[in-house]
């Protein structure tokens, strides 16, 4: 996540310090992602340096507001309208975790989905109940509050798609892992001393799987 | 492992609770093990989801708690009254006063209001059709559609509709809700709206079932059961054993 966009982005609703934007951050994403308050001054420093932003001076307690320059402005809706890119691959334990059990002999890999399923349903549980509580604050709030609290069920519901997504995905190596059990096998000798290609192109894709039929085979 | 139980045995407030429930069909060569030692019970006030892949026997768990089919071993229990030992009649009358069964397709009876259809299983049931209607409207009410009561299932919404299926599930002493993939024919919004129903409802002292596969859904419950080749497998409610995953090596 980008802190730099982030607090831009508040600044285009209006002038702020720095412990301002860090509390209007975290009350919009729910305290998901939480900023230290040394993350904001550095960004703010860095986006007073590349003229991004600029001070308007301090206030009685010498709080430091800060507002966006014309690039500042520019910067943000470039923002808006720029797709958010997904370059690199983030490190996901669990999915490194079930690739390694599938080939690391002994390991019960059923048991290591079902042991996840079930604490990936319990964090839903939790995200389910916290989205009932803010639904209904949402549904009783006044209009102010109100964008506040869209904000937050926003953040809670991309939680929850992504909790479902997981427990789809071990449902679907569960299945994949049974169907891999009752594949037929090819006899080890059929074709001795060949490289391991094949006329169909589909079987290709799946070769990486075949680690789940090979157990304790000799590589 | 052969059985699973989920809950304490001494719980007499249980609404529904199966013990060492087995049902197979077939017979010996063809004999099919659909649901096998299966231990499971919902209080008053909770909701507890079932989730499986195909043919785990969610339906059948299903079908055995509401007293649609008989288990071949084992007892299923309704409000502490074991329906093993009941017959046709009673069996009947059992299903009518204390189990309501929500589908995915609704089941409303097309020529009946959304009233005549909630009051229906109290006027089959022998109450007069004035006391009937009023507790119909009382179950409309539960349920926020109160305003639907004379209008025909063709006339509402799948969302307006299954809010009528569940107050009819609930209507007079009813208390076990029995859902079978309840949004399955609903968006994603109006299937939200008819899960926070079947909570609130469970909040306010049902006890209900929910046969999902999705589980964005589930999580709505109290404890999610998750069942394969007819055995519980694990529930978010029960403690976590942390046995060695990996055998030991020779």
């Amino acid at each position: 996540m980008s802190v730099k966009q982030g607090l831009l982005a508040l600044l285009a609703t209006e002038p702020m310090y720095g412990a301002q934007l860090r509390s209007e951050f975290e009350a919009r994403t729910g305290g998901t992602w939480p900023l230290n308050v040394g993350q904001v001054y550095t960004t703010l420093a860095r986006l007073e340096r590349d003229g991004l932003v600029e001070a308007i001076g301090e206030d009685a307690e010498g709080r430091i507001s800060y507002r966006l320059t014309r690039a500042g402005q520019a910067e943000v809706a470039r923002w808006w309208v720029s797709p958010v890119t997904r370059e690199t691959t983030p490190r996901d334990e669990l999915v490194i975790k079930l690739a390694l059990a599938v080939t690391v002999e002994g390991v019960d890999v059923h048991r290591v989905v079902q042991t996840q399923r079930t604490a990936t349903l319990r964090h839903l549980q939790d995200l389910t109940r916290l989205k009932q509580r803010a639904t209904t604050h949402h549904e009783a709030a006044e209009d102010g509050d109100g964008q506040v609290d869209l904000a937050w069920l926003l953040v809670l519901e991309n939680l929850i798609y992504a909790g479902e997504a997981e427990v789809r995905w071990l449902d679907h190596v569960e299945a994949r892992l049974v169907r891999e059990a009752n594949r037929p096998r090819r006899p080890a000798s059929a074709t001795p001393g060949t490289t391991a290609t094949t006329t169909d192109p589909a079987m290709g894709a799946i070769a990486g799987d075949q680690s789940t039929t090979t157990k304790g085979a000799p590589r | 492992m052969s059985s699973s139980d989920t809950t304490p045995r001494t719980d007499h407030e249980a609404i529904l609770r199966l013990d060492n429930v087995t049902r197979v069909h077939g017979t010996d060569g063809t004999a099919v093990r659909a649901l096998a030692g299966v231990s499971l019970a919902v209080r008053a006030g909770e909701l507890v989801a079932v989730m499986g892949p195909s043919g785990s026997g969610k339906s059948t768990l299903l079908n055995l708690a509401g007293g649609l089919d008989a288990a071949t071993s084992g007892q299923v229990l309704i409000e502490g009254q074991s329906i093993g030992t009941l017959k046709g009649d009673a069996l009947a009358r059992l299903r009518r006063r204390r189990v309501g069964f929500v589908f995915q397709d609704f089941n409303l009876i097309p020529s009946l209001t959304a009233v005549e259809n909630v009051a229906l299983p109290l006027e089959l049931d022998g109450q007069r059709v004035s006391r009937a209607r009023r507790r119909a409207v009382d179950a409309l009410t539960m349920v926020g559609v109160q305003e639907l009561a004379d209008r025909y299932p063709d006339k509402m919404s799948g969302g307006q509709q299954q809010r009528v299926a569940i107050a009819r599930a609930l209507v007079g002493d009813r208390r076990l809700v029995l859902a079978d993939e309840p949004t399955g024919a609903l968006d994603s919004h109006t299937g939200e709206g008819v899960l926070r129903v079947l909570r609130e409802r469970c909040d306010a002292g049902a006890a209900g079932l929910l046969v999902t596969h999705e589980a964005r859904h589930a999580a709505w419950a109290d404890r999610v059961v998750f069942l394969r080749d007819g055995v519980v497998v694990d529930s978010t409610g029960s403690a976590e054993t942390a046995e060695a995953l990996l055998e030991p090596t020779a």
